[in-house]
């Protein structure tokens, strides 16, 4: 499944991103490697972006964008 | 060992958020520089500090999460680092938020300079329970480690101990991080074909070349290129190539981009050394910030709080910063009137030097305009700043995403737009100006773009006059529909740019939301009065040049010696006329002619002047008295409506006064009527007249235009200008200039001013916004653009409304 599939307070861990270029590289920047734990903690009042914490740091990342990381339930 | 302190450069490299601003601060003190990198927006600050053996240069790079070339900060950060190649670095990072920080810190150890990890806001990780083992860690990492808390000042001494050891080590073995065995193979293979072809024997570190090349890095790939043309040796496209064809090795291979393993390298390493070094568990991490967002960004909460932090900004900028602002006027005034009374009193009673026009109308009134606005500015920069350091600044960006993607802005765009007068007026300049917090280069160019269209603060006065000779009935309705009218445009035609006009994609939106910080007011102040100073260095000299620009403009070439022969024969009657009607017999008649009646004039205008500035403070009105009648009593009582120092009346000379005052009338009248006549056959005039048959089509005559053209450089100048041209003076008997506009335009309708209102709302941003964004998109082509497209996109909307709206009712 994709991180913009899941609910705020739900936590799952990075499989992959599928996406590009500066997009890809400023995510793996943040730590969106592969088995990093990540959590949803909150949409935007208007459902987009949405808050994710990971490794201790809160991130907003745009729906279109959590669409590119595959993630894993846990 | 007594020698001569040596001078080294030292760079300060760290993540957003790391306090790399207060280690700066902590060593340079107030030894501090600000300018931009050539070409960029960025800001360049450095300082300096010295230490016993050395002088050091401390350059203050942009805050990076990464050395990648996709952002102009980070290839700022590393070309300064690869080309200038400092002594040192040192490197910032959050004690509390290590993982990431080791990730940049990585990325700079590859570059083959000397590193001192400076561990900043320990206190934080301490409140956390985060206990830290220096030791391990400078094991680990293999370079000094320096605990400090820079808002606090502490460790600051060890920290310049270990710069200056840092700076005179010798090169060694560096430990580089390892990545995975499968990628350090390619990177091997990589290695040895450089080594082989000496592409990077010169200055470029071998390591962070492979790697950036295995990166797919397009800037390294480009140095590679650049320097292989320079030798002529080798064969470039085999080089360029053989990276390829490793790349898509890799790929196939492990079915994923290097790019993928090097960032899940970096972390992996920094995994294992933060467990080795940092024991206890990060039992109290942001749960104050998380509590604060669960009440900031509730999504009703949210958008209410968001209105309400930016009321009180506005209240705090717009309203308490007008009030600061018009309480230093009268300082700026009083410089204009000191450099007034450099010039001597003219024995012309209906008018004033050239010199004299053109240093006090053009020069000095310029810059004045501009001045009157420095309080104001430094509450709003102080207001952005006190939102940047909370950390509430990507909140507001985070809220407002949603609605402003869709017009191809970018959730960051609200601040700017917001103080660029969305609703009931602020500035283009600080809006323009506040855009340089964004990222997305592509947003960040519209939202520039259309900052023109919002309601700046000058443009009000002119709404109110004209509101007020048309729509007096429903003023406040007309006033919120004009802003929302403009704001409307600016939306829809920022939709228009992101489609057809800007081009480039869109940066990611990958946005950290820091932890929530008090500010402090060192940093808060510092901030504001480093932003204005770069504003005031920038603008006034400019505008004072274009200021006498449009002063010679509306001025010249003059209405001819024949016109002006009339004019005086004109005063020379009304003299006459005062002359004839004073009894011979009053003992004041003789000060009411020649040389002496202009003395008066001029002894008249001091003693209005300094009553005004006394005020209503009684005592000082009675000195002011004193002097003025000591200084010469006939005059003052000829000044003073007749009343004598002592306070009698003087009936000889309240006869005299009260025909002066009639003489006064007059000549004001000639002065006005002249004044009039030399902006009708001013260049802007012509102007003006020649573009009337276009204008026309929009309703607007000649004088509209001239009072358009000529309020280019300022606004504020719009109403002051049409005042001249209807022959309104304030404090005169001519009623407002309101009645005046109606008695000379007669003829106009609602239509009239509703095209005018629509054209004024659209208007040309004024000269300050467009050297702004000369300097924020570092391009004259978009500030033209700027300029243009504002009139022509005003101008068919005013012809419409002009020229459809009688048709519709």
């Amino acid at each position: 499944m994709t991180l913009d599939e899941l609910l705020p307070g739900q936590a799952c861990v990075v499989r992959d991103v599928h996406l590009e270029g500066a997009v890809l590289q400023r995510l793996l920047d943040m730590g969106f490697v592969e088995g990093a734990r990540i959590e949803v903690v909150r949409n935007a009042p208007l459902l987009d972006p949405i808050d994710i914490r990971i490794r201790n740091n809160l991130i907003a990342v745009r729906r279109s964008e959590a669409g590119g990381i595959e993630v894993e339930r846990v | 060992m007594k020698q001569q302190a040596r001078e080294v450069t030292v760079a300060l490299a760290g993540q957003p958020n790391s306090g790399k601003s207060t280690v700066f601060n902590m060593l340079t003190g107030a030894r501090q520089h600000v300018a931009n990198y050539p070409g960029v927006t960025v800001e360049k600050k450095w300082g300096s500090f010295a230490t016993t053996t050395l002088r050091v240069r401390l350059v203050d790079l942009p805050g990076t999460y990464s050395l990648t070339s996709y952002t102009q900060e980070e290839r700022i950060a590393r070309d300064f680092i690869l080309t200038e190649k400092p002594e040192a670095l040192v490197a910032v990072v959050d004690a509390s938020n290590l993982e990431r920080s080791l990730y940049l810190v990585f990325q700079l150890r590859e570059m083959d300079i000397p590193i001192v990890l400076c561990l900043n806001m320990m206190d934080t990780a301490k409140s956390r329970g985060l206990a830290i083992d220096l030791e391990v860690l400078e094991h680990e990492l293999d370079m000094p480690v320096v605990p400090t808390v820079g808002k606090k000042g502490l460790g600051k001494r060890e920290l310049v101990h270990a710069v200056e050891r840092a700076v005179g080590q010798s090169p060694r073995a560096r430990r580089y991080i390892r990545y995975d065995a499968e990628l350090e193979s390619f990177l091997e293979r990589l290695d040895a074909r450089l080594e082989e072809s000496r592409a990077s024997v010169d200055s470029l570190p071998r390591r962070w070349l492979t790697v950036k090349l295995m990166e797919n890095d397009e800037e390294a790939r480009k140095r590679l290129v650049g320097r292989h043309e320079v030798a002529r040796e080798g064969n470039v496209g085999d080089l360029v190539e053989y990276v390829d064809f490793l790349r898509r090795e890799y790929i196939e291979s492990f079915k994923r981009s290097p790019e993928k393993s090097i960032a899940a390298g970096r972390y992996h390493a920094a995994g294992e050394i933060v467990a080795r070094a940092i024991e206890g568990r990060d039992f109290d991490r942001r749960s104050v910030t998380d509590r604060i967002d669960s009440i900031v960004l509730q999504p009703i909460l949210a958008p209410i709080i968001l209105a309400g932090i930016l009321l009180t900004f506005y209240q705090a900028t717009m309203v308490y910063g007008t009030v600061l602002a018009d309480r230093f006027f009268p300082a700026l005034q009083e410089g204009k009137e000191i450099i007034a009374g450099l010039f001597a009193p003219t024995p012309d009673l209906i008018r004033s030097g050239l010199l004299q026009g053109l240093v006090l109308d053009g020069l000095v009134g310029g810059v004045i305009a501009i001045l009157y606005y420095v309080p104001i500015f430094l509450i709003l920069f102080g207001c952005i700043a006190i939102l940047e350091d909370s950390g509430y600044m990507p909140r507001m960006a985070f809220i407002m995403d949603r609605i402003l993607r869709s017009f191809g802005l970018h959730g960051q765009s609200t601040l700017p737009l917001i103080l660029g007068g969305v609703v009931v007026g602020g500035c283009a300049v600080p809006g323009v100006m506040a855009t340089r917090a964004m990222k997305d280069e592509k947003a960040r160019l519209i939202t520039i773009l259309i900052m023109p269209l919002m309601n700046c603060l000058a443009k009000i006065p002119f709404y109110v006059l004209i509101v007020g000779l048309f729509f007096s009935a429903y003023q406040g309705l007309v006033l919120f529909g004009i802003s929302l009218f403009g704001f409307f445009v600016a939306l829809l035609i920022a939709k228009l740019f992101s489609s057809y006009l800007v081009r480039g994609e869109s940066a990611p939106f990958v946005m950290e939301l820091p932890a929530y910080h008090v500010p402090t007011i060192r940093g808060v102040l510092s901030r504001a009065v480093e932003r204005v100073w770069l504003f005031i260095r920038k603008i006034v000299t400019i505008v004072a040049v274009v200021m006498v620009g449009v002063w010679f403009f509306v001025t010249f070439p003059g209405i001819g010696f024949e016109r002006e022969m009339h004019y005086d024969a004109r005063l020379a009657e009304a003299e006459k006329d005062l002359y004839d009607t004073i009894a011979p017999s009053n003992r004041y008649a003789r000060y009411l002619s020649g040389d002496s009646l202009v003395d008066l004039m001029h002894y008249r205008d001091g003693l209005n002047e300094a009553q005004r500035n006394a005020g209503e403070d009684a005592h000082e009105l009675k000195e002011v008295e004193r002097t003025f009648s000591t200084r010469n009593p006939a005059f003052f009582a000829l000044a003073n409506n007749g009343v004598t120092a002592d306070g009698m009346i003087d009936p000889a000379a309240r006869e005299a006064a009260s025909k002066l005052k009639r003489f006064e009338r007059k000549v004001r009248g000639i002065k006005r009527e002249r004044r009039k006549e030399i902006i009708d056959a001013s260049w802007a005039g012509r102007v003006g007249r020649s573009l009337e048959p276009v204008s026309m089509w929009a309703g607007f005559n000649w004088r509209i235009n001239i009072a358009i053209i000529s309020s280019f450089a300022a606004k504020e100048s719009l109403v002051g200008t049409l005042g001249t041209i209807y022959s309104f003076e304030e404090g005169s008997q001519a009623g407002t200039l309101e009645q005046s506009i109606r008695r000379t335009e007669s003829g106009w309708t609602v239509w009239h001013g509703l095209a005018v209102l629509v054209f004024v709302a659209l208007f040309p941003p004024c000269l300050a916004t467009l050297i702004m964004i000369r300097h924020e998109t570092q391009s004259t082509g978009w500030m033209i653009f700027a300029t243009i497209y504002p009139i022509v996109t005003g101008f068919i909307l005013a012809c419409l409304v002009f020229q459809l709206g009688p048709l519709l009712i």
